[in-house]
């Protein structure tokens, strides 16, 4: 990686918080109107161990629903992929049930395994982001031309090995791309679900509290913390699809 | 003489969503061992079904292909395939790709064996170099040709292609021919050409068939006279020109827009 690959987007970070912080100060804002990022610094002086704390519980309740959505979604797209009667059957339902704003979904849940804070998150996370990879499995495995499959095939080649030696890594690119989206919605459906849940857990619920006693500089340091955390998940899903597909990145 | 592919009386349809499409009525095409029968015919008249049928990739409704005098009933590892795409894997090395059939084919070569024989294929197209590249790298031609290196990688007895030079320029497609017929020479094969393009079928071919409109029938054969080593110069011949007449009219015929008999 080159040092311009780090430092652009860390410039442009700084910029970012040098024009917030003027806006605040430019109009005169109040905290519960807009906190600026130097009343940031006090909040996570003074709740660090809070942010590591529920950081980290946001973080592997969301990567665990994203773990399941990808072999989940995998499963579901491959099965729509290769199955014309799968397809016509699965999308009506999978694109209704998508259609269903989550935020109705998440007070339902919470209240179906109340207690369960783990289990609930992970459901959501996992819910509200399995689609978007389902789609594209099943879409790249659909579109695969029917040479690629007769090259192997007319050599009496099994459907697994057409599977594992060319539709899988053909769908790759796809799937990353899929990966970055759900990556974004898993993160919104551990959160909602943390703000919501009575006595939650993770950064959602350092937020509520946060709302509760009205400190509204910690409310703006949970958002960016959280602003943080998706960056990271982010970049771990870009350094997996260099390594497995970087093939497919034509840019020179 | 002995034919290594026998298609006798094929008849097959489509079952489309508008009711079954007959593609192929009729159908016979002999292709004897070391033979290369190229196979011409309007567009759409069900050539590359014809190709589908020799893979084992599909059973026909009525009639009889075999190879070797056995029915085929389903893919067999003795054929190599190259379509007009040439579908290299952009994730594999060029090397990688042509060695992709002996991983499916149960092959007595080792690994070192198999690269040796994929880099002797690669420089007789003139790839010597490019093993280590990723298909994007290359032009057309050199995918084409390294689509051809994968199907002859484990010498399979039948090689099927499907227009593998009908996306490609002019000079470019004459410049694989002549490496086909060097290939024919290092590396023999029975095989079955499917060509839009005339001067191809009877530069390469020992046979040309020619098919009718769909539903495809054998509509004419026409023998090439074996002239020793073949040079583009051949082409411009008072017989080849001959030739290409003859071809022509057929193909006329069989778009209907001439009337069955001998040219004016
Ligand atoms: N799997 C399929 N299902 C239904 N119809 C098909 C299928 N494959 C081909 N056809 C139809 O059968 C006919 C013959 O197809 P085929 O691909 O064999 O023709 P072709 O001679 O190779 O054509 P071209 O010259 O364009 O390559 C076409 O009308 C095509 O639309
Ligand atoms: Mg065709």
């Amino acid at each position: 990686m080159k040092a311009r690959q780090v430092l652009v987007p860390l410039a442009a970070v700084a910029i970012f918080l040098v024009l917030w912080e003027a806006l605040v100060w430019v109009m005169g804002w109040p905290n519960y109107r807009m906190a600026s990022p130097s009343d940031l610094i006090p909040a996570y002086e003074k709740y660090w161990n809070l942010f590591l704390v529920m950081g980290w519980q946001t973080l592997w309740r969301t990567v665990a629903g994203l773990i399941l959505a990808v072999i989940f979604g995998t499963a579901l797209g491959m099965i729509m992929g290769f199955s014309r009667t799968m397809r016509d059957a699965l999308y009506p339902l999978l694109v209704g049930f998508n259609a269903i704003p989550k935020a109705t979904v998440v007070p339902i849940v919470a209240l179906m395994f109340v207690g369960w804070h783990d289990f609930n998150t992970v459901l959501i996370a996992f819910i509200i982001s399995f689609f978007p990879i389902a789609v594209s499995v099943s879409i790249g495995l659909s579109t695969l031309e029917p040479e690629y499959r007769d090259i192997l095939r007319s050599l009496g080649a099994s459907q697994s090995t057409i599977f594992w030696k060319i539709a899988l890594p053909k769908t790759l690119p796809e799937f990353f791309g899929a990966l970055k989206v759900a990556v974004t919605l898993a993160f919104i459906g551990t959160n909602l679900m943390e703000i919501v849940s009575p006595h939650g857990r993770g950064l959602g619920a350092l937020f509520d509290s946060g709302k509760t006693n009205s400190d509204y500089p910690l409310m703006f340091a949970v958002l960016i913390a959280l602003a943080f955390l998706g960056i990271v998940l982010y970049y771990v899903v870009v350094a997996l699809e260099k390594t497995f597909a970087g093939w497919a990145d034509r840019t020179v | 003489m002995d034919n290594l592919i026998d298609i006798r009386g094929v008849r097959h349809a489509y079952s489309t969503a508008s009711g079954p499409l007959p593609v192929l009525d009729g159908l016979d095409v002999q292709v004897p061992e070391g033979g290369f029968v190229a196979v011409v015919g309007p567009s759409g008249c069900g050539k590359s079904t014809l190709t589908r049928l020799v893979a084992g990739l599909l059973i026909p409704d009525a009639g009889e292909v075999s190879v070797h005098g056995k029915r085929i009933t389903g893919p067999r590892s003795n054929v190599g395939m190259a379509f007009q795409n040439p579908v290299l894997l952009e994730w594999r090395t060029i090397l990688d790709n042509v060695l992709l059939p002996l991983e499916i084919v149960p092959t007595k070569l080792t690994k070192a064996q198999a690269a040796e024989r994929a880099r002797k294929l690669l420089s007789l197209v003139g790839l010597d170099g490019f093993e280590g590249k990723r298909p994007s790298e290359l032009s057309g031609g050199m995918k084409q040709r390294a689509s051809l290196c994968r199907a002859l990688i484990h010498s399979p007895e039948v090689l099927i292609l499907d227009e593998p030079f009908g996306a490609l320029d002019a000079f470019t497609r004459e410049d694989l021919w002549q490496i086909m017929h060097r290939v024919k020479a290092e590396e023999p094969f029975t095989g079955v050409l499917i060509t839009h393009d005339l001067r191809e079928s009877i530069f390469l071919a020992d046979q040309v068939v020619v098919l009718s409109g769909r539903p495809a029938r054998t509509q004419f054969v026409l023998d090439i006279p074996d002239t020793g080593v073949r040079t583009l110069d051949h082409l411009y011949t008072p017989e080849a020109v001959a030739m290409l007449n003859t071809l022509r009219h057929q193909i006329e015929v069989a778009q209907g827009r001439a009337p069955a008999g001998q040219p004016a």
